[in-house]
């Protein structure tokens, strides 16, 4: 045997736990997963069929098309609002911020990125509920006589959302900016542009790769996600993870459930189609 | 301006820090509602989660569960890079592409998945079947940190290694793994980190024996209590531990 085919031979053998692990806990569960989308439900039996009915019944049900729509709406609202809070405090780290400090205002800003996912949303719950401390403080100074119902509405789940989705963009942006050579800023005023200009037409160019890797992450993490808005949202619109959730557990609807699920990666897929071109996950 | 980015940076910190803050504040609270007005210092509410057997359960199953899962993933993620980084095998892009795709699925897709696998071939739900989950989970991202650090002096040494006589167990176990041992580190870290950390595929595929973010979710219905408060800050305190010890040990070699 040639000294490269035992080379590949060895090299296969490396690579082949972890393809076979893909392969049984990844793929044929996924595969399982495409063929349960074509079935139906019988009673509470689970009978193999093949048509679309379970599709077609997600774009006809007011109630499913509903949670589509509402968590492509929250998930838009949500990536926009993260990307303007972010890219200020990003930039405001990177070039106002002393170099010796950067790390550690860094590191203050993604803090509560390492606390455990429900404790954040419960903790969330606990600042805006009607006798939490936004409530107390506002009524407390007079600003408003009665409080105001936050938690349990979409405000909720935005907050919740946004404050995490922040951090997770400040990072991809921050670690853009550093790699930009200051001289981009210096030509552009050298050119005399005013210090907003080199931001606008400079800067922020340059950091559309920073800015869409943290798009996309934030738009693939938030649609997927059921903990938020099942802790702050609460279940008076519900979100298409939601929706997955109550098929499973109302009445064991494996089918509708699967079938929703790969609506959700239908979407991200798209969204991910639509980014691909600046993204840079390799860089982070 | 200046005042104004300061400001500005003030403000979100404040924003950030919030929850975390008032989490921690709260778990001191004396009274049952974890809401102001504060009526504390007391350390009740965390005697009351260290004597709660069912909690104390859920966290060393919760270490169990990201310990093993994370040292499988590591392994398996550690022993595929080597083979790619090793030779151009036929299909090497499309073999990169596989072993990353978990990555781009949610969580809850995984884990539905894996519960129709499971039911189908009539596996119980389990700290076992969580734990697979895990490693699916895990097993791309160890596989893309250890990727991504194999730089071509690395190649150069495994292959002096095995021009020397090496066997392959040898190049990898005296070779590969103490060249590669900060990003091993960093990758079987943030692989706890995420399964120490993961509710979805846990609550769907645990049923009896639970980790403790299900525990925690559970607790969650009973409305809010200082003890939830207590059980948090806890497991902030803990990742904060983790990430603080990264920080100064393995990132300060990066000399950022």
């Amino acid at each position: 045997m040639s000294i490269e085919a035992r080379e590949r031979r060895q090299g296969a053998a490396l690579v082949a736990p972890a393809l076979i692990w893909v392969l049984i806990f990844f793929i044929i569960p996924f595969a399982g997963m495409a063929l349960m989308s074509l079935a139906h439900l019988d009673g509470r039996e689970v009978v193999q069929s093949f048509d679309l009915s379970n599709f077609a019944k997600i774009f006809t049900d007011p109630s499913l098309r509903k949670g589509i729509w509402v968590s492509l709406q929250i998930t838009a609202l949500v990536t926009a609002i993260s990307v303007l809070l972010a890219w200020p405090l990003a930039w405001i780290i990177a070039t106002r911020v002393p170099a010796r400090w950067q790390r550690l205002a860094l590191l203050i800003a993604v803090l509560p990125f390492w606390t455990s996912y429900v404790v954040r949303s419960y903790s969330w719950a606990l600042v805006l509920g009607e006798n939490g401390v936004i409530m107390k403080t506002l009524t407390g100074i007079g600003l408003l006589a009665e409080p105001v119902q936050i938690m349990a509405t979409r405000a909720a789940t935005v907050t919740g959302f946004v404050h995490f989705f922040t951090m997770l963009l400040t990072l991809t942006i921050y670690s853009n900016l550093i790699q930009l050579s200051p001289n981009y800023a210096r030509a552009a005023q050298d050119l005399g542009a005013s210090r907003l200009q080199v931001i606008r037409l400079v800067i922020l160019p340059l950091t559309l790769p920073g800015i869409m890797t943290g798009a996309f992450l934030t738009f693939v993490l938030c649609i997927g996600d059921y903990i938020t808005p099942q802790i702050l949202g609460g279940n008076n619109e519900l979100t298409l993870p939601q929706l997955i959730m109550l098929q499973l557990g109302r009445r064991g609807d494996y089918p509708m459930a699967s079938a929703l699920s790969l609506v959700l990666m239908a979407i991200v897929t798209l969204a991910y189609a639509a980014t691909s071109r600046w993204l840079r996950m390799d860089r982070l | 301006m200046r005042v104004l980015a300061w400001a500005y940076l003030l403000a979100m910190f404040g924003f950030i820090l919030l929850p975390v803050v008032v989490l921690i504040v709260f778990s001191f609270q004396d009274s049952r509602l974890p809401v102001p007005p504060f009526d504390g210092p007391t350390l009740r509410w965390y005697a009351e989660i260290i004597a709660d057997r069912a909690l104390m359960e859920a966290l060393m199953n919760s270490l169990l569960v990201a310990l093993i899962s994370s040292a499988v993933a590591l392994v398996l993620g550690f022993l595929a890079a080597s083979g790619l980084a090793r030779v151009l095998l036929p299909g090497s892009a499309l073999i990169r592409g596989v072993l990353i795709a978990p990555m781009t699925v949610s969580y809850l897709i995984i884990a539905l998945g894996l519960l129709q696998m499971f039911n189908a071939v009539g596996l119980r739900p389990s700290l076992v079947a969580t734990g697979i989950g895990h490693v699916v989970i895990n097993l791309p991202l160890c596989f893309a940190i250890i990727y991504a650090s194999m730089g071509e002096h690395q190649k150069n040494a495994m292959r002096a290694a095995r021009d020397l006589g090496a066997a392959e167990w040898q190049v990898l176990w005296h070779v590969s793994a103490p060249m590669l041992l900060p990003s091993l580190a960093a990758a079987f870290f943030l692989a706890f980190t995420f399964s120490w950390d993961e509710f979805i595929i846990a609550f769907l595929l645990t049923r009896f024996d639970v980790t403790l973010p299900v525990e925690i979710w559970s607790m969650l219905r009973s409305g809010l209590s200082p003890a939830t408060n207590a059980v948090g800050s806890i497991v902030f305190l803990v990742s904060v531990a983790i990430v603080l010890v990264l920080e100064l040990t393995l990132f300060r070699r990066r000399g950022a």
